[in-house]
């Protein structure tokens, strides 16, 4: 750190009653080279002989490729080598998928380079190897393809119908997948005994990741001994190396992957690309390294897209307001191909339909369909925003039904904070929660009553902009995952996470860590994590991590899960360390085991303070060896692998106020107050950042984010001028507040915090949207809700048309 | 080919490049100063901000040739005697870069509006900062720091004077 950092550090913000550094708002450790420049970004990457690669992508949606020719492209100056599918064949297997959620899910092959058909627009046909990127990207248009069009599959219905045309000739069906759940009652029961019945249908638009670093990969090859380094901005390093050795058949012991600086994921990087493995190949095949790095408008075609789905939802309750079923059919878009964890995703969200509510019936049924799009796959919620946004919009509605207040029809149903542990209607155990004080604590931060009351009066008055106020109460299953659950829902891998810390000669931690963070922190907050238990400073700790030479043992960094899984066993090997240490200072002490005493970094015997050893004293002792317990394996380094026994369950309560002008259809957020429980708190500071990022994702889904396609399957939003990605003048300011009750799952008390905001946001800015114009009869605005589309609901309204049916898109 | 001549960072440089050659490309690839990042291919998300002769641009939409004679100050060329800038500071203090990809842009795009508006509120920092785009921190950490390093008196700097260069460009072997 320098000494700025060191300086402003001195202040930092505390948790109440936080006395070591779990608690404490640190500064970050890894800022230092991101605010200057020193970066590690993979397309900063460099090296001799270097060679850089350019796909060739499909233009249509859908095609025969009956020809494709690079003989001129092999012309071209500075061209050295071009292949197409067909020559890489024997070199490459095809794109893994790690969730086949159901025994007969139909799982084409997904090959890295196009063979035969190309099944959506971006779908690679040819690459080029060139010595610089320019010449390799000028090549392209040197290579002739022939393409026979097929027909395109768009529409979710319509591609399940039994003469639609196939995306996957081959398997004779787009149903990729039913996926089925039955919980407590039939549904059909409890909707006979029901007062009211509550049917909605709701579009989850497809959504582009927008990670910031675009997608790059490096491989550097060590031909003589058949060894490869693989450079790339993933989110999975351990994972991507299990599988580029299966797609490329390189033995796994001779790969070793880094994921240097990455610049963002939020699930896009949770993925083995077919670029990835196209690099490889090629380095293998070549015997030089090359290098690949996406533009932003490739990248929207080939990097894979988030939601997509259609949900119907129907929910049955008791005219006082209480749930008694709720059943849920899904049409969830594949895509073109069942990518790494595509066909889990809905099946992820499954669960949290439910939400904090009780019931006495839940049915749920999910199709996972294929169409010619980029395959859709895990972005930031990956199935709890889609399932949080239905029933959160769902409860509003049965709220306006019944002529209810929205807080007083959550409240009716949701489950008290003595209830837990509890066993919710999906069969999960929710640990802790106390929702009652996360949505008192919101109410009274957002002025609640006084916005209903102004609300009234401009209404009364006919103000043209209308003010609207939306609730989201949600709670979120994250923390992936325990292995046998994953087991159960037929994932291929478990949801451990490896740490191990060295203790080094001179008393300096060095924290090695299978998690692999891109933004979020770790490197702080597990230093805090293992100087609080360690009782090293903060300062003295390094975590080393992304590297699977370095870091050999890990499963990564997605779905919330670094923390409490990765973070949690970093705790557990931190004890260890400390158990170890304990043996070697009674050994130095000439003191049992059980008379000596750790605090603050500092061994001694209970009732003789002056006889003491630090830890660094102890570690030096053990480094020399010269004098340990006899017998005793003389080191204090200690490893854990945590799998954790349940998942983790924030919660929160979510407010926004929006004013809606009826004139312009413009909407603007106007305030926004959460409550947040995310469990104990490492870092305030890091916490309250993930919660700002979060929003803004939910907040642009709800207003401003569209993949959006034409007829012919082209994808019309296909740059970074056309898709909207909010600026900071597009969002408001955010207030954030926590409630905490701790999660009992981990030793740290904590929950995760990475998805949180996105799961809860998107539902409570909709609600508001709606809210403002239920009067003037609308019921709802279909996402995003721009200027044009909320505009269009007022006028339908207002001549008592029915809203415009939108195709699924 | 065509010659130019350019100072970046308080280093000059000649060198031959082709005319279409991008301004961010030439830093990144032919000097080996990739700590300007490029994020987009449609000038939008402004995560390749640097200086030119005084005026903030995005320099994936400048070509090399126009820069020819020219002064650039890029994110590396901020901290003087490995003294950070009260705006780099103020990013680390306020917490406003989490993945760090936007943050060169961000960075040289608030030096730009403080420049020219020591003291802007928060919503003229937010108006400013339209053109560079963050996926991580909802912006409310970056609107902070703009405003803390405004009180610190970022604004105030004179013109750029030769700062520390770090040579970013890695050699990995394999």
């Amino acid at each position: 750190m320098t000494d700025q950092a060191d300086r402003a550090d001195h202040g930092a913000e505390r948790t109440e009653g936080a006395e070591g550094e779990v608690g404490r708002s640190r500064l970050r450790k890894e800022d230092a080279r991101l605010v200057t420049g020193q970066t590690n970004w993979t397309d900063n990457i460099s090296v001799t002989g270097l060679l850089h690669l350019a796909f060739l992508r499909s233009p249509m949606a859908h095609a025969r490729v009956e020809r494709v020719d690079i003989s001129a492209a092999l012309e071209r100056p500075g061209v050295v080598a071009a292949f197409t599918g067909r020559d890489l064949a024997d070199a490459l297997g095809s794109l893994p998928c790690a969730w086949p959620v159901t025994e007969d899910m139909v799982l084409p092959d997904h090959p890295p380079l196009a063979l035969d058909e190309v099944r959506h627009a971006g779908d690679p046909v040819a690459v080029v190897v060139a010595r610089d990127r320019y010449a390799a990207a000028d090549a392209l248009e040197a290579i002739e393809v022939d393409y026979a069009p097929l027909p395109p599959v768009l529409d979710l219905e319509a591609a399940l119908a039994e003469d639609a045309p196939l995306v996957h000739a081959d398997q004779g069906t787009n149903r990729a997948y039913d996926w089925p759940l039955r919980c407590g009652e039939p549904y059909e029961r409890v909707r006979e005994r029901a007062d009211v019945v509550v049917r909605r249908r709701y579009v989850q638009q497809r959504l582009i990741p927008n990670a910031m670093e675009p997608r790059a990969v490096v491989v550097t090859p060590l031909a003589a001994s058949g060894e490869y380094t693989v450079y790339s901005a993933t989110q999975i390093p351990h994972i991507l190396r299990i599988m580029l050795s299966v797609v490329c058949g390189v033995p796994e012991h001779k790969l070793r992957v880094i994921a240097p600086d990455v610049g963002g994921g939020f699930g896009s990087k949770l993925q083995v690309y077919g670029e990835e493995a196209v690099a490889l190949a090629l380095a293998r095949r070549l015997g030089r390294p090359v290098k690949w790095t996406e533009s932003r408008s490739e990248g929207y075609l080939a990097t894979h897209h988030g939601r997509g789905m259609i949900q119907d939802v129907e929910l049955a309750a008791t005219r006082e307001g209480r749930l008694l079923g709720l059943k849920v059919d899904l049409l969830a878009d594949m895509g073109a191909y069942l990518m790494l964890v595509t066909p889990g995703i809905p099946v992820l969200g499954a669960f949290m339909y439910p939400a904090i509510y009780k019931m006495d019936s839940y049915e749920f049924d999910c199709t996972g369909v294929f169409t010619t799009r980029t395959p859709t796959d895990a972005y930031r919620g990956a199935g709890r925003p889609e399932a949080t946004f239905a029933i959160e919009r769902t409860m509003d509605e049965l709220a306006a039904e019944l002529g209810l207040d929205p807080v007083e029809v959550r409240r009716r149903n949701w489950i008290r904070h003595e209830e837990f542990p509890y066993d919710s209607i999906a069969g999960l155990t929710y640990d802790s929660g106390n929702y009652e004080a996360a949505t008192d604590k919101a109410l009274a931060l957002f002025g609640y009553d006084e916005l209903r009351a102004e609300q009234r009066e401009r209404a009364e008055r006919g103000d043209s902009v209308r003010l609207g106020i939306g609730v989201s109460t949600y709670t979120e299953m994250c923390g992936l995952a325990p292995s046998r659950v994953l087991r159960d829902l037929r994932y291929s891998a478990g949801g451990w996470e490896a740490a191990s810390i060295r203790v080094l000669p001179t008393g300096k931690v060095e924290v090695v860590t299978g998690t692999s963070p891109h933004g979020q922190g770790h490197v702080t907050c597990w230093s805090q994590i293992a100087a609080d238990v360690l009782g090293v400073p903060f300062e003295d700790v390094e975590v080393v991590h992304g590297d699977t030479l370095v870091a050999p043992q890990g499963m990564d960094t997605y779905g919330s899960r670094s923390l409490v899984v990765g973070g949690a066993a970093v705790h557990r090997a931190a004890e260890k360390v400390v158990d170890r240490a304990r043996k070697v200072a009674a050994h130095l002490l000439e003191a049992s085991e059980d008379d000596v005493e750790f605090k603050g970094g500092v061994f001694s015997v209970k009732g003789s303070p002056e006889a003491r050893r630090t830890i660094q004293e102890v570690a030096f002792a053990t480094f020399t060896s010269h004098d340990v317990p006899e017998g005793m394996e003389p080191t204090l380094n200690a490893g854990h692998v945590l799998d954790p026994e349940n998942f983790s369950y924030p919660h929160g309560t979510h407010l926004c106020a929006v004013e809606v002008d009826t004139e312009t259809g413009q909407t603007s957020i106007r305030s926004y107050v959460c409550v947040d429980d995310v469990g104990r708190v490492i870092n305030p500071m890091i916490v309250e950042g993930q919660v700002h990022g979060g929003l803004a994702q939910g907040i642009a889904q709800a207003l401003f984010e569209e993949a959006v396609y034409d007829t012919e399957g082209n994808l019309v939003s296909g740059t970074m001028a056309d898709y909207l990605v909010p600026s900071a003048a597009d969002l408001p300011e955010f207030t954030t507040d926590r409630t905490e009750t701790p999660a009992t799952s981990n030793p740290l008390g904590a929950k995760g915090v990475g998805e949180a905001g996105t799961i809860a946001s998107t539902p409570a800015v909709v609600n508001a949207v709606v809210d403002a114009l239920r009067p003037l009869g609308v019921t709802d605005v279909r996402m995003p809700c721009t200027p044009e589309r909320v505009w269009e609901a007022v006028r339908a309204a207002g001549s008592g048309r029915p809203e415009p049916e939108e195709a699924a898109r | 080919m065509t010659h130019i001549s350019v100072t970046v960072d308080g280093t000059a440089y000649e060198d031959e490049v082709e005319p279409r050659l991008l301004l961010v490309h030439y830093l990144r690839d032919r000097l080996g100063l990739t700590g300007t990042p490029v994020g987009c291919d449609t000038s939008n998300c402004g995560a390749c901000t640097v200086e030119l002769d005084g005026a903030s641009v995005k320099s994936c939409t400048v070509l090399a040739v126009q820069a020819d004679g020219g002064e650039v100050t890029t994110v590396q060329g901020l901290a003087r005697g490995g003294v950070w800038t009260p705006l780099q500071r103020a990013f680390h203090e306020r917490h406003a870069l989490q993945c760090g990809y936007c943050t060169p842009g961000m960075i040289m795009a608030a030096r730009d509006l403080l420049r020219e508006n020591p003291h802007p509120t928060s919503d003229e920092v937010r108006k400013a900062l339209e053109g560079n785009l963050c996926r991580c921190t909802g912006y409310q950490n970056i609107v902070r720091a703009v405003l803390a390093a405004a009180e610190e008196g970022e604004g105030a700097e004179e013109s750029p004077a030769p700062g520390r260069r770090t040579a970013s460009g890695q050699e990995v072997t394999a």
